[in-house]
Parts: C-alpha cells; structure tokens; sequence
C-alpha cells in the first residue's frame, strides 16, 4: 500500500507538515480558520522529531498486524482490509489511550482537545495526503514500497 | 545622406547564371535576355553582369576593370598602377548611349600584370599582392573603384535595370562561356554604380539575392585574414569568403558549399565516421564562415559555378540542364526564356549546392583550340 | 557594553490577524530574528537581526509577514548617505575592514539595459523556432586557422581539444566552502543533464562529484587546493584562475569554522585550518610565468583538455587577454565588475574593476586586430542576468557566458548578500547543516534545468527574429545592437552604433 515516507537528509523542521495535517482534518479546510476560529482544532497527527541537524516527520505506519487495533477496548481502532489504512472511528473512541500505549512507533497522539486518539488517516478523503502535498522541500513522499 | 560603402544596405534582387560545360563560348544577349524576364524582381537601381572567356587575347593578364569619379581619380590610381604593373593595354571600356542608364563614371580597362622587381620586393604571391592593391585603391584613393580583377573575364555593373546595362555595355558584342546576371532592388535610393553586382575579386564573382544577418559576424571573422569589407554589402564578404575558402584555404567547392550553408548538428551525428569528423571539423574551424540568414547565390570561379540557398532556403532558386548547358536562376522563367524545352528542371534543397564545371580541365586549352578551330 | 549606534535595516510586519503561531518563522530564521513569547501568547521579531532574505516570508503558511525597509532616516543628505554613515558606525566599533557579498551593488549604469536587439521586418525573414532549425551548440577551446585535408577529403588538421556545449552557458566557478554540498550537487547534476559545464571554483572536487567530470571544469587557483591528479584527470577542463571581478587583486579567505571534515578532505587541508588564497599565485609574477603554468597543465593532462585562465575585469583587460591567448591558453574567461562572491571587503567589490560589457568588447576588438580573436575563446561573467544579456554579450562578442548568482537565484537566492556570514537560510552559501539540508538538490538540479532551458527558448526566439538560426552567427555581430542613452565614446567602445543611425 501507499504509505508516507520522510526523507531525512532533506526535511528542514519546519513543521509546516503539523499545520497542514491540522487544517485538513479542521472542519474548515482553511489554515487561517482552522487556527483561528477552530474551536474543536484537531491535534496533528503528524509528529516532528528533531535532534538538529536531524529531523524528519513521524506518523502511523499503518501496520499490517497493526497492535492498535488489537489493544483497542471500543472497536474504534480498525483496519481497512482493502486499503489497509489503520482509521480511528472517532465516534466510538473514548481516550483510554490503550492505543498510544502499545504502538511502537510513538504515532497516536492524544487529542486532549477532543478527548480522542488521533492518527493519520493518509487524508483518504482528498488521495494525497496534505503534509506530502506542503513539504516544502519535498521531504515527504507518497508512495508505493518504501524510498 | 551617406552612400553606400558607409552604410549598409539590405536589398532583394534577380539572379541568373548560365554556363556551357563543353566550354564553348556564347554571346551576352542571352543572358541579358534571360535576367531581363525577371525586371519586376528588381528596381532599376544597380544591375550588372560577370562573363568568363571574354579576352582570350589577354588571357594571361589581370583584367582591371575601373570606375573614376573624376579626373584626379584617375590620374590617381594610374600613377599607382604604372608605379606597380606593367600595362598590357588599356582603354576606356565601349559604351553606347541609352535612355535610362545616366551619370555614368569614367569606365576603363587595363590588362596588367604585377611588375617583377615590385611583386618580389614585396615578398608576397601575385594574387595577394593583387588583393593587396585593390584594397588599397579601394580604400584610399577618393573617387576610385576596381570592379572587376580577373583574368579572362570582366564584370560589367551599373545603376539602372539589368537590361539596360547590357545595352549601355554592347554585352551583345563579348562572347564567353559562362555568364551571371543580377537585378537589383536595394532599399534606399541613391543607388552606386559600385554597388551594383556583381561583386568580383581575382576570378571570384558573387551575385547574390539575400540579406545576410551574419554580416557583421562575416566581416570582422574575415578582417581578421586581412580582407578588408569597404562596401557594408553581403555581396562584398560572400565573395571574401569564397576567395578566403577557395583560394587560401585551397578547399574544393563542395566542401566551400558545406561551409557557408553548413548541415545541422542533428545531420552531422548521423554522417558516417569519416564524414563526421571532416564536417565536426569544418563547423568548428568556420563557425564564423557560415552564411546567415536568407540568401540565393551564385558564386563563378574560373572553371565554374557553384549556385546555393542558405540552408533552410529562405529565396528562391532554379537549374536546369539541357545538354552542356546548366541554367540557374532566381524564377524558371528567366530559364525558359532563353532555355525552351530543358532536360531537366529542378529546384535544390536549402543548402544543396548546384555546381557546374567546364569538363576540360585547363581553361587556356580550350581557348588554344577555339582560336585554332576559329 | 557601550552604545550601538546602528539601527535596524529592515522591518518585520507581522498581520497579527493571520499570524497562527505555528512557529515556522521562527524555526527557520537563522539570524534568530523570530520568537515565540509566552507571556503575551504571540510571535515577536527583533528587527535588528533581520537581513531581508525572506525566508520566513515564503515560509509563512498564512502570508503574514513582511520585511520592509526600515522607515527610520538620517536626516536628508545627498553626500553622507544612509551607508555612507552605517558604515562608518560599523567600522568604528569593530575596527575591521567592511565584509560583503554577491556583486557590486552600488548604482552604476548597467550598459546591458542600454543596449537593444534588432529584428527583421520585411527585407529578411524572421525565423520560428518551433518550425525551423535553431542551433545554439558552441565550442570552446582553441581553434585552428584552416582546415587541412589529404586528397581523399581526410582531416589531417589536429583539433585541439574542445569543450562542447548544448547551451552558450556555463555556471561559474564557485567553490564548495563558499557555497554548500547540496548547491554543488544540484549544479553538477544540471550541467550534466542540459549538455554544459559548471566550475569547482577554487575548493576542489568533492569526491562524490567525481561521476559529473565530463561536465566539470575545476578551477587552479592561488591557493591550490584540492589540485592532485585525479583532480586534473577527472576534469574536462581546468582553469587557471587569476582574478574574480568581485575582488579583482585580492586573494580569498575561507576562515577555519567553515573547513569542516568534508571540506578539509576537498581542499587538502586540515580541519579548522583557514583557507587561504594569496592575491597573486606566487609562481606567477609575470605572463611568461602565466604560459609555463599554462603547459604545465597541458602536459599533466597530456593535451586532452582545455586550459582556460580567468581574470578580472580591469583597466589594462585587453591587453592582458591578449598576452593570455597568447601564453597559449584554450579559452579566456572575464569577469566584470557585478561579478558576484561568498565573500569580499565592500570597497573592493563596490570600485575596483570594470563593467563586463566594456571588457568584452574591447578584448573582442583587440584580438582581432591581431587577427588571433577566431583561434581562442572568450567567456564573459560578471552579472548576466537573463536571455536577452546573453545575446547582448555574445553580439558583442563573446562565445559563452558564466552565470554565477543567476544560477544560485534559481535555487532559492534572495540576494541578502550575507553569504560571508554562513548564515544562509535557503542552504546555499553556508556549511551549518541545518541549513544545508534545506537546499533539496533534487529541487535544485531540475530548477536549474529549468532556467536554462527556459532561456535558450528565449535566446532562440530572439534570435529567430533576427534572422538568424545558429548561435555562431551572432558572435561579434554588434550590427545587431544598438544603443541608448550613452555617449559617443561609449558607443565607440562598444562598437555599436545608437539606436537610430
């Protein structure tokens, strides 16, 4: 499956990724109102590790034996047996945090705001996911198989 | 306003060329009927003629054909010219009076050859040390003006229609076995008997219809081997660089036509080993040399002809055949004017040289055996 | 500490109704000019750090910044002028020559856009590029008089050798050290690609570069670093530079903290160590030393490749440029005035030297007055900034041209003319790797590929309506130009006529 891949020698740390994964998943699609007038503003889903000069984005791996769904106590946690795309049903999730308990990638946030885990979802609503779209330097990449 | 020769100017014009392989000689009148079809392709302001084989009885001498604005002009040059040649003979060159051809210069002629003692003071060949002297006449005595340098030929120019110059020279009366023709139709006014074509060095002629948008890249490569390009005409630095070509750098015509209209690069890759390397090596060496911009010429050198498009064929230009006979000219009309029924009639490819040589070798033979079967 | 007398340049405009605190501003200034406050919950700036190279600017997700100038002014006077005071606070409290960087910046008149280009109308057509031939392929290296063949039409005339280019562009020599890694590797990457070369500058070759040598030309310089064998072997030209018209006369200096290991290994030298270039190359005190070094690089590269020399734009240019094609170098390439630098002190770089344009045409004239201007190649740089320059500094007679800040420009320059800081925020003239990475050569080799490409349309299309379909037959044809607004000793110099006659 096309997943999001980080290529380190290139990412600058900007962060602009975490903003543009907060506007997507922001009921208004827009930077400046998801920040401004966003009142249930969504974590990013997309993490920035840095230890300078190395940096790069971190984010749901979606696993094919995905822990996650396992662990989850409600359901919300699955995985789509066709795209294989790891979602969180937010509808069912009741931040018990069992999820960032067990993935080993550090890539379910909490969403204190929402009272929710938050991970990336690959956008699958718009095909490309918006921090692979935004990097400024081409330091995400979408694809099939790994970089 | 400035004359030609300070300034440059572009002008269109007709061309026609005709030669007689075999080598036998024919009157003017035809090609002066020839050139004439194409009147409208010219506007009566500078028409001219070159013919080869008409002075077999100076055949050994340079031809020095003169214009004189005035009297000191001539005195001038005259004093320069006893001071460096013998004379052979010299007359004012037979004109007859006609309507349309006017304020005529002082036309003469000279058969000279360089004196011995001057020519090996002056460590030089014959030719450059012509050149040489024609550069100087050229360039420095006010009112003066060699046209025409050749042995064994002459070139006969004027302001006015080709026709009419023809008429005003009695082109009817010189026989030669190969001729060219131009009409003119330069973008200014004045108009100078100078300027006219065709333009002529030594045996090298040029009639040209074009304008080349690498003059100026032309004249300074060409400054730099000593030619010196008085007349701001592309006639002037195609002739240079013929004679530049053929004369000191001894290449044969072919690989001369392969210079001026050069094959593209994307050609040249597809050539054959060999032939890669003769024209990587050509285009380098004479990327200057390359005649730019859209033009058909005729350049006659002593045995021949060689007639050329530029290279994406930008003017017009015709041949055709009919036994010894080779017909080039700007229409096919100026061809079946005094050509009926042609064996052949083809239009050449931009830069695909039409090259017609008289099949004796040696000019002078031929004319031995004229005289003797005369 | 005492007082500082200097205030800000420039000012940072922040629309605190788009601002968003995301930060990014602040995590890509590195002049740290942006800082997050708690206390009043809000992004803040410290214009006195700001230099104006708009990397936050672009960065801004949602447009809400702008650097302006600052508003604050000396009172109005015509002879001390705003940098005529700044740099006397600056050197009175620091004691030091002042530093720069990029070209000369100070208004002189640029004759490139004092010269304009003709075209055919009706006596001779124009020619359309996307239908008829365009050859812009040139070569450069030194050229025989004649060709000389045997009676079966074979060449027996020994070409020298010859650099051959897809384009009449080159990118200038500048060195790794000046500039970084990844801004060598997206230009070795796009000379490779578009058929051209590009020039180590003085630093030496990366060993990572070493697969771009056939479209490498490396640079000997007074300093001599990184020259060894496989240095000359991998090249396909070396070039012997003199001069550079950013600092014509002076030497260069690359201070230690920017010699990291990388560097070190490059240059040959040790890490830490300044690198340092004398004023002259000391075994060239005349030109007869020029020509033995000349041949002396012939003979290590066995006659295989050209050897070039580099000199700034001076006074005495022809001259020296005939002297040179003389000595026996393959080409000759001149940088004038604007010619642009990673470092070098202000006065030298705003007076010292002479514009390019004057330069080309009087070497260009000179050589063939001597009749030797058809056997050598010219190169001229020094602030070529667009198609329409090329086709004014060929007509005038040069073969090629260098791009230098042009080329940087395409990969993100702003011109804030800090390089000798080290700071740069778009990864190009620095050696932080923070910044470096910033620089994404895949980015930057396919925006080179770009310009270029984008400018031989343009000089094609130019030239098409000019009647001509090949490159070479604009060499020197400065019938071609015209000029306006100069006098006539100018116009003399330039060889062209105004725009009228």
């Amino acid at each position: 499956m096309k997943k999001v891949y980080a290529k380190e020698e290139v990412c600058v740390g900007c962060k602009l990724c975490e903003v543009y994964c907060i506007t997507s998943h922001s009921k208004y699609k827009d930077v400046l109102k998801a920040y401004k007038l966003d009142s249930t503003r969504p974590a990013p889903r997309i993490i920035i590790e840095e230890e300078r000069p190395i940096s790069f984005s971190l984010q749901c791996r979606h696993c094919d034996d995905a822990p996650c769904v396992k662990a989850c106590i409600t359901g919300a946690m699955q995985k789509d047996p066709e795209t294989g795309v790891v979602t969180c049903d937010t509808d069912k999730c009741v931040g018990c945090w069992t999820c960032v308990l067990v993935c080993s990638f550090g890539a379910i946030v909490r969403d204190l705001n929402n009272k929710i885990a938050s991970k990336c979802d690959l956008c699958a609503e718009t095909g490309e996911p918006a921090c692979v779209k935004n990097c400024p330097n081409e330091a995400l990449v979408f694809t099939e198989g790994g970089i | 306003m400035l004359k030609e020769g300070n300034i440059r100017i572009p002008s269109g014009c007709a061309i026609s060329g005709i030669i007689d392989k075999s080598g036998a000689v024919f009157s003017g009148q035809i090609i002066a009927d020839s050139i004439a079809t194409m009147h409208d392709r010219s506007n009566g302001l500078g028409g001219g003629f070159a013919a080869y084989g008409i002075y077999p009885d100076f055949k050994e001498h340079y031809a020095f054909h003169m214009f004189y604005d005035d009297a000191k002009a001539k005195q001038d040059t005259e004093d320069l010219l006893k001071a460096n040649f013998v004379i052979a003979y010299e007359e004012k060159i037979p004109t007859r009076k006609t309507q349309s051809i006017k304020n005529a210069p002082l036309i003469h002629r000279y058969f000279v050859l360089p004196k011995l003692e001057v020519l090996n003071a002056s460590e030089m060949n014959d030719e450059d040390f012509i050149v040489k002297f024609i550069f100087n006449v050229n360039k420095n005595i006010d009112g003066a003006y060699i046209f025409s340098s050749g042995k064994n030929m002459g070139v006969f120019k004027a302001v006015g229609y080709p026709e009419d110059v023809a008429e005003f020279y009695k082109l009817e009366t010189y026989n030669g076995y190969m001729w060219t023709a131009h009409g003119r139709f330069p973008t200014n006014t004045p108009g100078w008997w100078g300027g006219a074509h065709p333009f002529n060095l030594l045996n090298i002629s040029v009639v040209h219809n074009g304008e080349l948008s690498s003059y100026d890249t032309n004249r300074k490569y060409l400054e730099e081997f000593g030619y010196s390009c008085t007349l701001m005409t592309d006639t002037e630095v195609a002739a240079y660089i013929f004679d530049l070509l053929l004369r000191k750098h001894k290449l044969p015509v072919t690989l001369a036509a392969k210079v001026i209209a050069s094959p593209l690069w994307n050609q040249v890759e597809r050539l054959s080993p060999k032939e890669r390397e003769l024209y990587y090596n050509l285009k380098i060496i004479y990327s200057k040399a390359l005649l730019n911009g859209p033009f058909s010429i005729i350049v006659t050198y002593d045995n021949g002809f060689i007639a050329i498009n530029d290279r994406i064929k930008l003017r017009p230009l015709t041949a055709a055949s009919q036994g010894d006979m080779i017909y080039v000219a700007s229409e096919e009309s100026a061809i079946r004017r005094v050509c009926k029924n042609p064996d052949k009639v083809w239009i050449p490819k931009g830069g695909e040289p039409v090259i017609a040589e008289i099949e004796q070798q040696n000019i002078s033979e031929i004319y031995d055996k004229k005289e003797v079967t005369a | 500490m005492s007082l500082n007398y200097l205030t800000p340049e420039f000012k940072v405009l922040r629309d605190y109704d788009r601002c968003i605190n995301c930060k990014v501003c602040m995590r890509q200034c590195a002049n740290e000019v942006h800082s997050y406050d708690e206390d009043l919950d809000k992004m803040i700036a410290d214009d006195y750090k700001c230099v104006n190279c708009q990397r936050c600017v672009v960065m801004c997700p949602t447009h809400a910044l702008t650097i302006i100038k600052h508003p604050q002014v000396f009172r109005e006077n015509a002879n001390w002028t705003y940098d005529a005071i700044r740099d006397i606070y600056r050197q009175a409290e620091t004691g030091g020559v002042l530093l720069s960087a990029m070209g000369n910046d100070r208004p002189y008149p640029i004759y490139w856009d004092k010269m304009v280009i003709n075209a055919s109308q009706v006596t001779n057509p124009s020619i359309d590029p996307l239908r008829e031939p365009m050859e812009l392929k040139i070569f450069i290296g030194r050229k025989p008089d004649k060709i000389e063949l045997d009676e079966n039409l074979n060449v027996k005339t020994k070409m020298p050798p010859q650099l051959k280019l897809n384009f009449p562009i080159m990118f200038s020599a500048m060195s790794y050290g000046s500039i970084s890694y990844n801004a060598h590797a997206s230009l070795a990457r796009a000379a490779k690609e578009l058929g051209i070369y590009y020039n180590t500058g003085e630093g030496g070759l990366h060993k990572d570069f070493r697969k771009y040598g056939e479209n490498t030309i490396v640079q000997v310089a007074s300093g001599r670093f990184g020259v060894d064998r496989e240095y000359l072997k991998t090249a396909a030209a070396v070039e012997i530079k003199i001069g550079q018209g950013a600092k014509p006369g002076i030497g260069g200096h690359l201070p230690g903290e920017k010699v990291s290991e990388d560097i070190s290994e490059t240059r040959m030298i040790p890490v830490g160590s300044d690198a340092i270039s004398p004023a002259p190359h000391h075994d060239i005190y005349s030109i007869e030393d020029l020509s033995q070094l000349i041949y002396s690089l012939k003979e290590a590269t066995d006659y295989k490749k050209p050897v070039g020399v580099k000199i700034a734009a001076v006074n005495n240019v022809a001259a020296i440029a005939s002297g040179i094609a003389r000595a026996g170098a393959d080409y000759i390439a001149i940088d004038g005035f604007r010619g642009g630098t990673g470092a070098a002190p202000k006065r030298i770089r705003d007076n010292v030297g002479i514009p390019i344009e004057f330069a080309i045409a009087s070497v260009d004239s000179r050589l063939r007055s001597e009749g030797i201007r058809h056997t050598i190649s010219l190169v001229a740089a020094g602030s070529i900034r667009n198609s329409a320059d090329i086709i004014k500094a060929i007509a005038l007679g040069a073969d090629a041209v260098y791009i230098g800040s042009a080329a940087l420009i395409a990969i993100g320059c702003h011109m804030c003319q800090q390089c000798n800081t080290g700071k740069c925020n778009w990864g190009i003239a620095t050696q932080d790797p923070n910044l470096v990475k910033r620089l994404n050569p895949e980015i930057g080799y396919k925006r080179l590929i770009n310009l270029i490409t984008a400018w031989g349309h343009e000089i094609q299309e130019m030239l098409g309506g000019m009647g001509i379909n090949d490159i070479e037959s604009l060499k020197g044809n400065r019938l071609m130009l015209r000029g306006i607004g100069m006098t006539q000793k100018e116009l003399d110099i330039l060889g062209i006529l105004a725009a009228g006659e």
